[in-house]
């Protein structure tokens, strides 16, 4: 290494690579970070509540407001014929989803109305005063009743293949047959949705939304207003959370106080209770994966089969692609020699299922990992025995192409499982585990070792570009847009990082503004774990093309070479001359150079052709491992995580505090869907579980007691990407899956390993005792 | 503005005064049913205090309220989602916007949380970060079990909460020797400022329909109660929270009691401890670990703190509920409740008023006044067991409560209760049945199990199956009978044995 350029670099404060505090974190702790509820509100603003049917299937015979607009203070009271051009907001532009039903209910809560009024208090109020008239229709919540009632599909399903599967499974020395629940998840970001639709001059129109994905709230409200996406801006500073959960799921909202807001040239607010908030918004998919394995006396696997079925909800929304990345990670880290996998994306009377961290990836790989156990327990060996038999080779090792037949080329699990069971001391625990469980009459424990390995990009190969606008005023501050959002995940700060490293300027000279499609148009998603990699290329390049310019213009008015200028801490050096950045910049003012410009970036190398089931729709993996050490009481099933060690990939990260961060929140998250996270629906196809006092997320006193994270600091990404960094949003949230083997592991000690315990997700305390109770009387 | 000379005048002008951060408000003007979380972000514009759930089980609307118990000045965190406005008199009121200095250096706490990294989208923080004060103000060394104690009421969906411990940590060391923190500093004054606004009548607040009232003591709660024998008494608000912000349904009239001294006494006597209504779980945990080292554990898997430290175990047992955690270990323990009206009072063994569910044996015009937990007679054993999806801050699928004496290795008397597995908190007589006369065996345990059969039929709900309940109230049993003779039968969660 160039100590020299080195010791530049540090001079700065925030360049890549640094470990900084989120950039609102300051404001955070101060309660002065403004989320769009705490904005001041435009005179006059008036408040907006979903009116909401009780029915999981019905027609709607007839729908009496009166009592609703009779309500002092409602102002207005839409339904879907109020919705001027259409009613309609399919993500998936399968125009099956509408605004509000229109004469068909199709889940339980879905809303058939929404009332406009003075306060938020007197629309929620009202909206509970409608009388609606239905006949009912036969409903289906569950997977296995959506089957047998038809097994009505939202979208076309995936099928992945390679090799003979079926004639393999038939040869193979051994062959087993299970199936395992994996249920869903409620996102229960702690800042709830809420949009804030200001109405302009002609057709314009301003809203403030708590979105992933701006760009569609725009076309979402263009298309429902029937006004050209240019009459639409939308604009985000802050997320309170999102984990895919405001994805598509903000559409609704923002539409209605759009149209209401222009309909009576008023601000409007949508503000859902929390429990509106879950009953109405999608939530990850919960599946049923039916896996057929054959493998060989050592445990190596000759062929799978495997159907992944998953609960979408009425609607199609983002089903298609959240299932086919669930195939994409059936594979988990293990080479499959034959194998055919489908996906079977369900209809049922259920609130849409939508894009959660990971997006059917974890239920991809938790089937790719029962399957592992399996043949763990039937063989009687550890199951790390067998991930490491079946692992991806090197490249070029004949056991290197995935089901979907691209090559894996910077496969690095061995390496990190190696490195991790010897840190973790995973061999001298297992004995130990193994001798107390002999001794320990009703507290059993067990310990898993699990890999990730997690495919990074949109899989639909379009969404993989993005833009940012950089500007530089006459005093030097920069100014820096781009279309990623922030949701807490420190992609604001990661980006400012690439802009103060590429004009080494103190990261303070900074400032990030709010994602607004008024600055970058076009943009995809904040989702796939994609924000850095797709943001900070593109911030880098309108970075690129200033320092372009100046260096031009520097070479000019100075009379020299490029190779005699640099930037460097704070200035700009021109042969011996040291410019402070403020004072080039001014100069550069005035020689009438451009000082602002638009970036692009697309990701090279992917396509996916989704028909053939064939391509390369990943530009890289990223990889991770965790060991969970647990205890569970054999009497009522309760546990706890006593220890959890994780090494995990971020190639080169572009700030590790943030990516820490990731990794810790990822394998909570994770942990809890894994554990404690249960939605219940009740015979009326209600959901039950629709806030924090049913549906329970992991807290303080839940987290491992020793919680041991640390970064693969060796690893680089092999690609291009930005500071050859890899995404962290997505990959650390699979880690936990050695949470739920490892209580696996305690239960199957009450019969002594002998059975795999084919413990379901969510492994509640219910769950586990169940499965205890099932081994002690086979 | 507050009227001037408050000192020992009756406020029957029907205002509610209250310190809100550094300034006094007097509200006249205020429905029953207003939260202080609505009343500080839509009236105030303070709006570092946020809206997570208004359920008051996700933290993020945690403030501070101090309130004087006796001549001193507690602070404690609330969940403002479901704290009424009419509730606060003579209270002092810190939201997040007090803790950071006038130029701007921020608290302690405040800048671990930077530090550490403790928040991610920041949502949660203000809430944890009232949560961590609270805790700051009283321990300048929190074990992780404090900590995460503390934290029980407030959700993080980011971090993993482990940047917050750490932040927790590092905090309890930060004390600048200069007075920086606004409550250490103006402790002496708001104490006077508070006792100048304890009121010495009865302070109604009518308006329309609504009426809103805050007796000062007892007489005047039994009077008001005489004279609105429908009315909605409210102690904690943990549940009639509920009932506003989720059912929307009126709770008009309305008495808080949970500023009435007289019903927050705790007195411990030779035969037992006497808990007045308006003690709050916080305020009742030692007195009752005391006596009944078994009840410890328990009462910290009640709620989260903000819960406990506003819920009380009188309204746990007046409102009635089949899943309350306190009914079925006081039960067992023999415990009665003592009723009040202007026509005096009368008191029963807890187990009797229950009748049925949503029933209780209060007519109208009383109250819950007491509750009276008796001693155990030495060597009786008495342990009580929730089972909940996750561990803290839930509300039990079950919960098991046993008391037992054995003589010369035989059972001489049984008591055992159960939350969640019927209508009401129940006794298992069936069960006791099988156990009394028997040898403490555990033989007798697998005797006697079956016998849960003819005591419960629970239900299936999101919390349980009944298979799940029925097996875990039999096995709770065992692990009863295991512990009873040393050998360790449930998850021990700390290397001190705390659980």
């Amino acid at each position: 290494m160039d100590k020299s350029t080195f010791e530049e670099r540090k001079a700065i404060r925030g360049e890549m690579h640094a470990p900084q505090r989120h950039d609102s974190a300051h404001k955070h702790v101060a309660g002065t970070a403004d989320y769009i509820d705490d904005m001041p509100e435009p005179a006059g603003t008036l408040h907006g509540a979903l009116g909401m049917t009780d029915r999981a299937h019905a027609e709607i015979i007839a729908m009496d407001l009166s009592a609703v607009v009779a309500v002092p203070g409602v102002v207005l009271v839409l339904t879907a014929k109020d919705m001027p051009h259409s009613n309609d907001i399919s993500p998936s532009h399968r125009h099956d989803e509408p605004v509000l039903a229109d004469g068909l209910v199709q889940f339980h809560g879905q809303p058939a109305f929404a009332v406009i009024a003075e306060t938020r208090d007197i629309a929620r109020r009202a909206a509970r005063l409608a009388k609606i008239t239905y006949r009912d229709l036969p409903h289906v919540t569950d997977i296995l009743d959506a089957v047998a009632h038809g097994g009505d599909l939202v979208t076309q399903p995936l099928i992945l293949q390679r090799g003979d599967a079926e004639a393999e499974l038939e040869k193979a020395p051994h062959r087993l047959k299970g199936s395992m629940r994996i249920g869903g998840q409620e996102h229960f970001y702690l800042e709830g949705h809420i949009a804030l639709a200001i109405p302009g001059e002609d057709d314009e129109v301003t809203v403030w939304s708590s979105t992933q994905h701006p760009s569609e709230i725009q076309h979402m409200v263009s298309h429902v207003l029937g006004v050209p996406s240019n009459a639409v801006t939308v604009n985000v500073r802050r997320m309170g959370g999102g984990f895919g959960g405001k994805e598509t799921q903000g559409n609704q909202f923002a539409v209605l106080a759009a149209v209401a807001a222009k309909k009576l040239k008023r601000a409007v607010k949508f503000r859902p209770d929390r429990d509106e908030d879950m009953t109405a918004t999608g939530k990850r998919h919960d599946f049923l994966v039916d896996y057929d394995v054959g493998y060989d006396d050592e445990g190596r696997i000759h062929a799978v089969h495997a159907n992944y079925a998953a609960r979408c909800g009425y609607s199609s929304d983002l089903s298609g692609p959240v299932t086919d990345r669930a195939l994409f990670h059936a594979d988990s880290s293990y080479f499959y020699p034959h194998v055919k996998l489908t996906s079977q994306p369900l209809k049922t009377n259920t609130v849409s299922n939508t894009a959660y961290r990971g997006f059917g990836g974890p239920q991809g790989m938790l089937g790719g990992e029962r399957i592992i156990e399996e043949i763990a327990y039937q063989l009687g060996k550890d199951p790390l025995e067998i991930r490491k038999l079946n692992f991806y080779g090197e490249k070029g090792s004949g056991r290197d192409t995935t089901p979907y037949h691209q090559q894996v080329e910077d496969n690095i699990i061995a390496q990190i499982v190696a490195e991790l069971e010897e840190s973790a001391d995973y061999q001298a625990r297992r004995r130990a585990i193994l001798d107390f469980n002999r001794t320990s009459r009703v507290i059993r424990k067990g310990i898993a070792l699990t890999p990730v390995k997690f495919g990074i990009s949109f899989t639909m190969t379009a969404f993989n570009q993005a833009g940012a606008l950089v500007h530089i005023y006459q005093d030097g501050s920069i100014h820096l847009n781009h279309g990623g959002t922030e949701m807490g995940q420190g992609l604001y700060i990661k980006v400012a990082q690439v802009i103060a490293d590429s004009f080494q300027v103190d990261l303070d000279r900074v400032r990030i503004t709010a994602t607004t499609t008024g600055k970058v148009p076009n943009t995809s998603a904040t989702a796939a774990s994609s924000g850095s990699d797709l943001n900070g290329m593109a911030a880098f390049d309108a970075a690129r093309q200033i320092k372009e310019r100046l260096m031009s213009f520097a070479c000019e008015r100075w009379q020299t070479t490029p190779d005699n200028v640099s930037f460097v801490a704070n200035h700009v050096k021109i042969g011996e001359e040291l410019v402070p950045f403020p004072d080039f910049i001014k100069q550069a003012y005035m020689g009438r150079i451009q000082l602002s410009a638009a970036g692009y970036y697309k990701t090279p190398k992917i396509h996916w052709d989704r028909a053939t089931g064939r391509g390369t729709p990943f530009y890289y993996f990223a990889y991770g491992a965790a060991v969970s050490e647990v205890s569970i009481d054999t009497l009522t099933g309760e546990y706890m995580v006593d220890r959890v060690d994780v090494l995990h990939d971020v190639g080169r990260s572009l700030n590790p505090a943030i990516d820490l961060g990731q990794i810790e929140g990822g394998f909570v998250q994770g942990m809890g869907w894994l554990t404690t996270e249960e939605l219940w629906w009740d015979d009326k196809g209600r959901l039950r579980t629709h806030a924090p006092s049913t549906y329970k997320i992991p807290l303080a006193s839940d987290r491992p007691k020793i919680f041991n994270v640390r970064l693969a600091e060796w690893s680089s990404n092999v690609e291009k990407t930005i500071g050859r960094s890899k995404a962290v949003g997505e990959p650390p949230f699979m880690l936990p899956i050695s949470v739920l083997e490892a209580l696996s592991m305690a239960v199957a000690s009450v019969a002594d390993y002998r059975e795999c315990p084919r413990l379901d997700a969510p492994a509640t305390p219910e769950r586990v005792l169940m499965a205890v109770e099932r081994l002690r009387r086979a | 503005m507050q009227p001037q000379g408050m000192n020992g005048m009756a406020q029957s002008n029907g205002t509610i005064s209250f310190i809100l951060n550094d300034r006094e408000v007097s509200l006249s003007d205020i429905a029953p049913t207003t939260t202080l979380l609505d009343y500080l972000r839509l009236e105030r514009r303070l709006t570092g205090t946020k809206e997570g759930c208004a359920e008051g089980d996700c933290g993020a609307c945690t403030v501070l309220v101090g309130r004087l118990a006796g001549d001193a000045l507690v602070y404690e965190s609330v969940n403002a989602c479901i704290r009424f406005l009419g509730s606060l008199q003579a209270t002092h009121v810190v939201t997040v916007e007090h803790l950071a200095g006038k130029d701007g250096t921020l608290h302690p706490v405040q800048q671990a949380m930077v530090d550490f990294h403790g928040s991610q989208c920041g949502f949660c923080t203000p809430g944890f970060v009232m949560s961590l004060y609270g805790l700051w103000l009283a321990n300048d060394d929190p074990s992780r079990s404090d900590i995460e104690k503390t934290l029980q009421g407030n959700l993080c969906r980011c971090t993993g909460y482990e940047p917050i411990v750490r932040a927790a940590e590092a905090a309890a060391k930060a004390r600048p020797s200069a007075v920086f923190d606004p409550i250490t500093r103006e402790r002496e004054a708001v104490t006077a400022r508070l006792k100048a606004l304890i009121p010495a009548e009865t302070i109604t607040i009518r308006q329309g329909e609504n009426c809103l009232i805050v007796p000062a003591d007892s007489d005047g709660l039994a009077a008001a109660l005489a004279d609105n024998p429908g009315a909605t008494v409210a102690a904690g608000c943990t549940d009639v929270g509920l009932w506003v912000t989720k059912q929307m349904r009126p709770i008009n009239p309305v008495i808080f009691i949970n500023g009435i001294a007289e019903l927050q006494r705790i007195e411990e006597t030779e035969a037992g401890l006497t808990i007045g209504a308006g003690v709050t779980y916080t305020a009742a945990f030692s007195a009752l670990a005391k006596i009944h080292p078994g009840f410890g554990p328990l009462i910290n898997r009640i709620g989260g703190e903000q819960v406990r430290n506003m819920g009380t175990i009188g309204g746990n047992i007046a409102n009635g509920s089949p899943i309350g955690d306190s009914p079925p270990p006081l039960i067992v323990l023999d415990a009665t409740v003592t009723l009040r009206s202007t026509k005096g009072r009368r008191t029963l063994p807890l187990e009797f008023f229950f009748i049925a569910y949503g029933k209780q044996d209060r007519q109208p015009g009383e109250f819950v006044e007491s509750i009276f937990v008796p001693r155990l007679p030495a060597g009786d054993l008495f342990a009580a067991y929730k089972v909940s999806k996750r561990r803290d801050e839930d509300i039990s699928a079950l919960l098991g409560a046993f008391r037992l004496s054995v003589e010369d290795g035989v059972v001489r008397s049984a008591r055992v209760a159960f939350g969640g597995m019927a209508a009401t908190p129940k006794r298992a007589t069936t069960v006791e049945s099988a156990l009394i006369g028997k040898p403490w065996t555990e033989e007798t345990i697998h005797a006697a199990q079956p016998a849960f059969e003819t005591d419960y039929q629970p239900l299936t709900d999101w919390r349980a199956t009944s298979d799940y309940r029925m097996l875990a109230a039999k096995n709770l049993l065992m692990r009863f009978f295991l512990e009873s003779g040393g050998e360790p039968a449930q998850l021990v969660r700390y290397a001190t044995g705390e659980r």
